[in-house]
């Protein structure tokens, strides 16, 4: 079966769009196909800086011809009914259709429409043009002389040929006719910008991608990215060093180049004194090269690995000299910026944040910087911290946000603080809390341990959330635009994670005294309204985990519930006590008698509260489960009291038999009414005995 | 270009530089204009390529414009920052086809052979907030090394390019310090000729540059520039309401006598913006609304253009 190639020949596609252009692409024309009836057989698609091709083989020539009756009117039926019909079959006269015997409704009209399959290439040929003018590129431009046309064609940049075969191996392929704004399908391409500017002339995707190769066009983005890796590796073995490598980079890269040509090239040893980090996001970042390491030393080495889009006809030496140039005042800049910034204290930077909105609505940082470092120092007693340090280090830790090289590099946000801080003679946990308290930034992300890190990046985050809660300025949906929601997981992981005990209400109500008092409306729904935004991420951050996230609410639903740690170790012996047997006949008895008692409380449009009347008991099984729930309670009493959960449930475990029992042998609704209310009170008694670790009634299953 | 005397030469004067770009693009049928008297930030605000990119009429310019970035400014001490430099800067409208190969040929000739140099089109969109603009485009790269700008223009002053522009610029101190081989600016042979005869770089502007910095950083009056830009800002929407006419051989309809002057206005209010801001007078909050004042300016000068001849709306002759 035939093989459709298509390629569209432009100016330089932006690397970061190329590789979600070309997925498109082979999408938007499987799909199509598929919705015209043609099944292929396999498709796959291509980006160079230049092209994005598709070739997709295996599709039949014609698509099948469809056959389909359309019952019609009766025979001798109203005219506007018959005209109704013609108009939908597409028949010219009622001649053409056939009559159909009914010898009990009465005859009818029938309508064999036959529709011919139409050939693969017109399909084709009408399908691209649209999937062309209708590309997702997520900027796109006009261009050129008819660029002043309303409807003229928007492209990512300009484009300036377009392939389009379809036709069998064995045979000369036929061109699919179409053309967009002027712009006629053919089969000519282009090679290589400097190396092979030709046309070429190209009939299927074999030997297109051949004779491309021949062009120095490496067609395939992995295959150029493999040749990068390999050759990188290669160069700095030869040098006794090892490539530090940087898959966004390498992706970026082998979006810039169709010939990749690997070099490697040296800068002044003095350079790198400065932080490696700072050499790598500078030659990164700027140069798109990537950086070598010493594996003697574990540091850099004075060397960069660059790739260049042509083989130079004198060796790459010209285009080397070129980018050290570069990359020596870049790395000059660096050091100057780095040197620069040294020479300024970090405490000294800070009347500048009175200038500086945080957001308009929460003032300015150096207001905000005043109130994490107010709610750090309350923090730090709980989280075992040395209250100056954590003032210290609240009051510094944002101080790098105003350094050269932050300015230039804001990735290593942070690092840098910590390096300025130490250079200035900060305490190490200081200096660590400068660059740990903006951590964890994701679910994958470490989570600092030093407490005077961990005073300040709880008082950060929070300081956020309650700030953005004060104004209203909630995630929705899928809109998150302060990172609410990372804030929100990184506060229970730094919790959970060391092991914290913070009153959850109590220190986010610190936090709002502290700042947005004006106008925030009542903070303790406030307050209550973020602790359910916690017990969100925590379900979440379970669910991820493979845990049971209903367990969460089942904890929360007892009230009272903001130490989070508490919430996360009723939650795991909770789901401990639950996947063995007592746990899951507790639960039932429980839920059953949940069930009973909310009916009952129904109909008689009351409550059952109150102890019951021991008096009234004339049951064994009464007297026993009465017992029983007396002794639970103090037991799973004293053991949540000393934050056994395990043991709590444990205690609970206890409980089982007697439910079973009750319920097996006693009639709730007695004929008696004093018995039955008895009895109810009981029931209720079982629900709140359980209601020590959690309500069993929010749990589901 | 070997017929062309050694201090002609684009790679050994800085001169000979400029006058090899003139040649080339007056070749390629653009004008080759003067530098507009004027201060401001970018070869952009030229009305050459500011308000010709806008309307109908083909438009093909190319010119040295003097760039003022008075934040910019080092006091002479940075290898290669200054407040004032020099920008290249060529619009063809519309863009021919083949705009990115008149480019290259344009590096070759000023020396830059593209055999030997790895030349690449780098992604980065262009965006003027004070100018209202936009386009998209490639920042091109020499040997790992940022040279030009090169803009399909979409939209200036808040209207579309219709058709569109395409505009290139070169950083000309940049590019002749590679083709010359220098690290510094100031030691850019300016003349092309050597001992006593020889003019650099640094002989033209180091003492301005020193000059303008202490002028931009300490000492320029900020009352007086403060008053200016509300000036140049009532006089830019004066020139605008006064200019507009009913034009009754065009069937009644409106048409703009005074859309440069205007735009001058526009201008001037941009550089004195630019200057306040290098004195460290203009807080986070308030840049944003000056920047808005002058695109209000720009959108306005840009409608009123588009009702001028040479706008497009009315005949030319």
């Amino acid at each position: 079966m035939p093989d459709l190639l298509l390629e569209l020949f432009s100016e330089e596609i932006p690397a970061r769009m190329q590789a979600k252009a070309a997925e498109d692409l082979r999408r938007m024309v499987t799909d199509k196909l598929v919705a015209e009836g043609l099944v292929y057989e396999g498709a796959k698609a291509f980006a160079t800086p230049r092209r994005l091709a598709l070739t997709v083989h295996g599709i039949p020539t014609r698509q099948a011809d469809l056959k389909d009756e359309r019952k019609g009117p009766r025979v001798g039926g109203a005219e506007a009914a018959i005209q109704g019909f013609l108009k939908a079959t597409g028949l010219s006269s009622i001649e053409e259709a056939t009559i159909q015997r009914d010898p009990k409704k009465g005859d009818f009209y029938v309508a064999l429409i036959e529709k011919p399959g139409r050939a693969t290439i017109d399909v084709l040929a009408e399908m691209l043009p649209v999937i062309i003018r209708t590309f997702p590129w997520p900027k796109s431009m006009r261009w050129g002389r008819r660029s002043e046309r309303p409807g003229a064609l928007n492209w990512v940049r300009p484009l300036h040929a377009i392939t389009a075969t379809f036709g069998l191996e064995t045979e000369e392929p036929d061109v699919v006719s179409f053309a967009i704004d002027g712009i006629e399908a053919g089969q000519t391409t282009y090679g290589h910008r400097f190396m092979a500017p030709s046309a070429i002339s190209v009939r299927r995707f074999e030997d297109y991608e051949a004779k491309l190769l021949d062009a120095k066009v490496v067609l395939d983005p992995q295959r150029r990215k493999d040749a990068i890796v390999t050759d990188a590796k290669q160069l700095a073995f030869a040098q006794g060093y090892e490539l530090v490598e940087d898959p966004a980079l390498l992706d970026e890269v082998s979006g810039l180049v169709e010939w990749p040509v690997v070099l490697m090239g040296s800068f002044e040893e003095d350079f790198l004194k400065t932080p490696a980090e700072v050499i790598r996001a500078t030659i990164r970042n700027n140069q798109k090269c990537f950086v070598v390491r010493d594996p003697k030393t574990g540091g850099l080495a004075p060397k960069f690995i660059l790739t260049a889009n042509i083989e130079a006809s004198d060796g790459g030496n010209t285009i080397i000299a070129g980018n050290e140039r570069v990359i020596r005042a870049r790395l000059s800049d660096a050091k100057f910026f780095y040197e620069t910034d040294l020479k300024t204290k970090l405490e000294d930077r800070l009347p500048k944040f009175e200038q500086i909105v945080f957001h308009e609505k929460l003032g300015t940082q150096a207001e905000r910087i005043k109130r994490i470092e107010q709610l750090a120092a309350e923090i730090a007693p709980l989280v075992g911290a040395d209250v100056e340090k954590v003032k210290r280090a609240a009051k510094l830790a944002k101080a790098d946000l105003l350094t050269e090289v932050v300015g230039e590099f804001p990735e290593v946000q942070g690092l840098m603080g910590k390096y300025y801080a130490l250079a200035q003679g900060e305490n190490a946990s200081v200096a660590a809390a400068c660059e740990e308290h903006y951590k964890p930034q994701g679910p994958n992300d470490r989570v600092p341990t030093d407490p005077v890190s961990v005073a300040v990046a709880l008082a950060d985050k929070l300081d956020t959330l309650v700030g953005f809660w004060a104004i209203d300025e909630k995630p929705t949906g899928s809109k998150d635009p302060y990172a609410l929601r990372r804030a929100a997981l990184g506060v229970i992981r730094l919790i959970t994670e060391n092991a914290l005990r913070l009153s959850m209400l109590q220190t986010a109500k610190s936090a709002l005294t502290g700042s947005q008092g004006k106008g925030v409306g009542d903070p303790d729904k406030l307050v209550a309204d973020l602790l359910s935004f916690f017990a969100d991420r925590l379900k979440v951050q379970l669910r991820e985990q493979g845990a049971r996230h209903d367990l969460v609410d089942a904890v929360f639903a007892l009230g009272g519930q903001d130490d989070l740690l508490m919430v996360v170790r009723r939650v795991d012996a909770l789901g401990k006590f639950l996947d063995t047997d007592d746990g899951k006949n507790l639960l039932a008895g429980t839920k059953r008698a949940s069930n009973i008692l909310s009916i009952e409380e129904k109909r008689d449009k009351r409550s059952f509260d109150g102890a019951p009347d021991a008096a009234l008991y004339n049951l064994d099984e009464e007297k026993a489960l009465a017992k029983a729930i007396g002794e639970v309670s103090a037991e799973a009493s004293a053991a949540v009291a000393k934050e056994d959960f395990a043991a709590a449930m444990r205690a609970m475990a206890k409980l089982r038999p007697a439910v079973d029992a009750f319920f097996d042998k006693v009639k709730v609704n007695d004929d008696d009414p004093k018995i039955r209310e008895n009895r109810l009170k009981l029931l209720n008694e079982i629900r709140s005995a359980t209601r020590a670790v959690a309500d069993f009634s929010k749990i589901e299953g | 270009m070997d017929s062309l005397p050694l201090h002609m030469r684009p790679e050994r004067s800085f001169q000979g530089f400029i006058l090899a770009l003139q040649r080339f693009w007056a070749e390629q049928g653009c004008v080759i204009l003067q530098p507009y008297d004027m201060e401001m930030g970018a070869g952009t605000f030229h009305p050459a390529t500011t308000l010709r990119a806008l309307g109908p009429k083909p438009w093909n310019a190319a010119y040295v414009q003097p760039s003022r970035r008075p934040k910019d400014g080092r006091y002479g001490e940075n290898p290669n920052r200054m407040q004032h430099y020099y920008q290249f800067q060529v619009i063809m409208k519309p863009s021919p086809p083949n705009l990115q190969e008149l480019y290259l040929k344009s590096l070759g000739a000023i020396g830059i052979d593209a055999a030997v140099h790895d030349i690449r089109f780098v992604e980065d969109d262009w965006e003027s907030p004070t100018l209202g603009a936009w386009g998209l485009g490639w920042e091109c790269w020499c040997d790992g090394m940022e040279v030009s700008q090169f803009t399909y223009f979409q939209q200036v002053a808040g209207f579309e390019c219709a058709p569109v522009a395409g505009e290139l610029t070169y950083g000309l101190e940049r590019l002749a310090m590679y083709v010359q081989g220098v690290d510094r600016v100031y030691d850019l042979n300016f003349n092309g000729r050597e001992g006593a005869e020889k003019v650099t770089y640094g002989d033209v502007f180091l003492q301005a540059e020193r000059e303008y910095s202490r002028h931009n950083f300490e000492v320029a009056d900020t009352t007086m520039l403060f008053e200016q830009f509300r000036m140049a800002e009532d006089a830019c929407k004066k020139y605008l309401d006064a200019g507009w006419q009913e034009n009754s051989k065009l069937g009644n309809r409106r048409e703009h006598l005074m859309a440069l002057p205007a735009y001058d206005q526009c201008i001037k209010a941009s550089h004195v913006f630019n200057l306040l801001d290098a004195r460290g007078v203009i807080s986070v909050t308030e840049r944003q609304s000056y920047i808005l004042r002058v695109r209000e300016l720009a959108k306005a000068c840009g409608e009123a253009w588009l009702h001028t001849e040479a706008g497009g709306s009315s005949p030319s002759s």
